[in-house]
């Protein structure tokens, strides 16, 4: 491979073209070390996930310290859940490592989550049966209150709204009082007001229980306040920074400020390969290879 | 007065209601009803085999359950085709290969309705220690794997993402449902075998609230249904293992259309 995955261990950020360079922020992973790093919660190197004839993952450097809040941006089929479940062991990888903090507990709101209807079950027993020890009904009724759910605790699971759904989800990866929360996409089903109001409570959480939050989002806008460092994935890290740094940048304005530009500035900032400009699906590992040649 | 031919079919087909509940209630939850139906169909070849080799029935049936549930799993992992045409794959090979070795067994005459519906009314002594000796193992395999198994259901990912070991536990599952399967066909034959599985845990989900209480209903529902089918097989002279299935049908049906319209709250 060529091109982006060269950028990782590029000494200079701004080796690539392109005048308007968004990417100025990217100091950080330009300092990975080529090894994992022992004193981080989750440290992955280089990291492949081929499926099909399809590179997925593209050679993807993170780490992931405590309490932070790092978010994962990119379009669709961008390998955002791919890579959350790599470093969940949830994926085969094809090339790479996945270093883990010794007796590391991780806590995972997955992006899909469907009940299948046969399988009658109630929150709260949906929230104990994820403990290898029973948790008390007073534990589950307290965390469950603290995610602001506690009114659906002996609902069935399949009848509660796609909001109450995800704060549940969060209750359980909560229950085990985990060091890191990985949340792949939690705001799915959840209206705008719902959305910033899930993020506070995750952000207020995080801080409570010096947890770090590695958060898979699209939407930059609301999720940029909370986080302390975002990471642009396109199959490959494109970029990743301070947000504070991403909004004093000059392009700041011009990128996230009009809406209309929203879904355009994620992908406009790396300009040494193509990435579709429409958001939909980014092209084909041929086409991108041959893009980037 | 109860014959001992009635009282060792309806302890029999007690004992297989009870063992068949919990894996009954998994089957339906992970949607896995037509393996369980390749799983039971592959047996004939089980039975073709140990009549051709003069094995033990009861070991090669099982043994072969086994084998053709793993090539399912094994085959299941391409992505080509959905798991639904693999199954049916297997479903009518291991079925073909069963009734070619059949009928080359020249010489000897083969009981095949009996294999393909059960004579519950032939139950021996010896059956029933059989049926109990996997009862129990059953029983405490299943004790041991509720909680993985029961997560598993609800969300895979999920599960793997906490530490379960899935594929152990698949392995484990697999297993278990072959054995008693093996069970089933002694009593209700190939072809019914499935139904004592997911007929009761289907009848029971309109008035189960939490995964146990599926489990126990469906329990009853099955010893229910073993009574009255047998009542009705021994005073109108009908074959008991499809009267047992017709009673289970008859609640199944009832239960999803009148409780079945909504979940209980």
């Amino acid at each position: 491979m060529s091109g982006p995955t060269d950028l990782k261990t590029a000494p200079v950020p701004n080796a690539h073209s392109g005048a308007d360079h968004e990417c100025g922020h990217d100091h950080d992973h330009t300092q990975l070390s080529a090894e994992p790093n022992k004193s981080a919660l989750i440290s992955a190197r280089r990291l492949t996930v081929i499926r099909q004839g399809r590179e997925l993952l593209q050679k993807v450097d993170l780490d992931l310290w405590p309490s932070e809040i790092v978010t994962l941006i990119g379009p669709n089929g961008a390998g955002k859940t791919t890579l959350v479940k790599a470093l969940l062991g949830l994926e085969a990888l094809d090339g790479g490592t996945v270093f883990k903090s010794q007796g590391l507990v991780t806590g995972y709101v997955p992006q899909k989550f469907t009940l299948d209807p046969a399988l009658p079950l109630t929150v709260e027993r949906f929230l104990a049966v994820g403990l290898t020890q029973l948790a008390s009904t007073e534990k589950i009724a307290a965390t469950l209150k603290e995610v602001g759910a506690l009114h659906v605790l002996s609902s069935q699971l399949h009848q509660i709204s796609g909001g109450e759904l995800q704060r549940v989800l969060l209750a359980r990866a909560l229950l085990r009082a985990p060091q890191i929360l990985i949340l792949d996409e939690p705001a799915q089903g959840v209206d705008l007001a719902g959305e910033v109001e899930l993020y506070d409570l995750i952000s207020s959480l995080s801080e409570r229980y010096r947890m770090s939050v590695l958060l898979v989002s699209h939407d930059l806008h609301t999720v940029m306040a909370r986080s302390n460092r975002v990471i642009c994935l396109n199959r490959h890290v494109c970029c990743s920074g301070i947000p504070d740094t991403v909004s004093k940048h000059p392009e700041y304005e011009r990128l996230f400020g009009a809406a209309a530009a929203k879904s355009i500035a994620i992908y406009r900032h790396d300009h040494d390969h193509h990435h579709d400009l429409s958001g939909s699906p980014a092209p084909s590992p041929v086409q991108a290879k041959e893009d980037e040649a | 007065m109860i014959e001992p031919f009635l009282m060792r079919a309806i302890l029999a087909a007690i004992g297989l209601a009870l063992i068949a509940a919990p894996l009954g209630c998994f089957v339906v939850w992970n949607r896995m009803s037509y393996f369980g139906e390749t799983i039971a169909q592959a047996s004939l070849l089980g039975v073709a085999l140990a009549l051709l080799l003069q094995l033990d029935l009861n070991t090669t049936v099982v043994a072969v359950s086994i084998a053709a549930a793993f090539v399912v799993i094994a085959l299941s992992r391409q992505r080509v085709v959905p798991i639904d045409s693999v199954l049916g794959l297997m479903h009518h090979g291991t079925l073909a290969l069963g009734v070619i070795v059949i009928s080359s067994l020249k010489g000897q005459s083969v009981d095949l309705m009996g294999y393909l519906f059960g004579d519950i009314f032939a139950v021996s002594t010896q059956d029933l220690w059989w049926i109990g000796a996997i009862g129990v193992a059953v029983v405490l395999v299943m004790v041991k794997l509720w909680r993985p198994l029961l997560r598993v259901s609800v969300h895979e990912d999920l599960a793997r993402a906490e530490g379960v070991n899935t594929t152990a536990l698949r392995t484990g599952f697999t297993v278990v449902l072959a054995l008693v399967i093996a069970v089933a066909i002694k009593i209700v034959g190939i072809l019914l075998a499935i139904a004592f599985l997911i007929v009761p845990a289907v009848a029971a989900r309109p008035f189960a609230r939490n995964p146990e209480t599926m489990v126990v209903v469906s329990a009853g529902l099955g010893v229910v249904s073993v009574v009255a089918g047998l009542t009705m097989s021994t005073s109108a002279d009908i074959p008991g293992g499809p009267a047992i299935v017709l009673v289970m049908t008859v609640i199944a049906a009832a239960s999803l259309l009148f409780a079945g319209r909504q979940v209980p709250r």
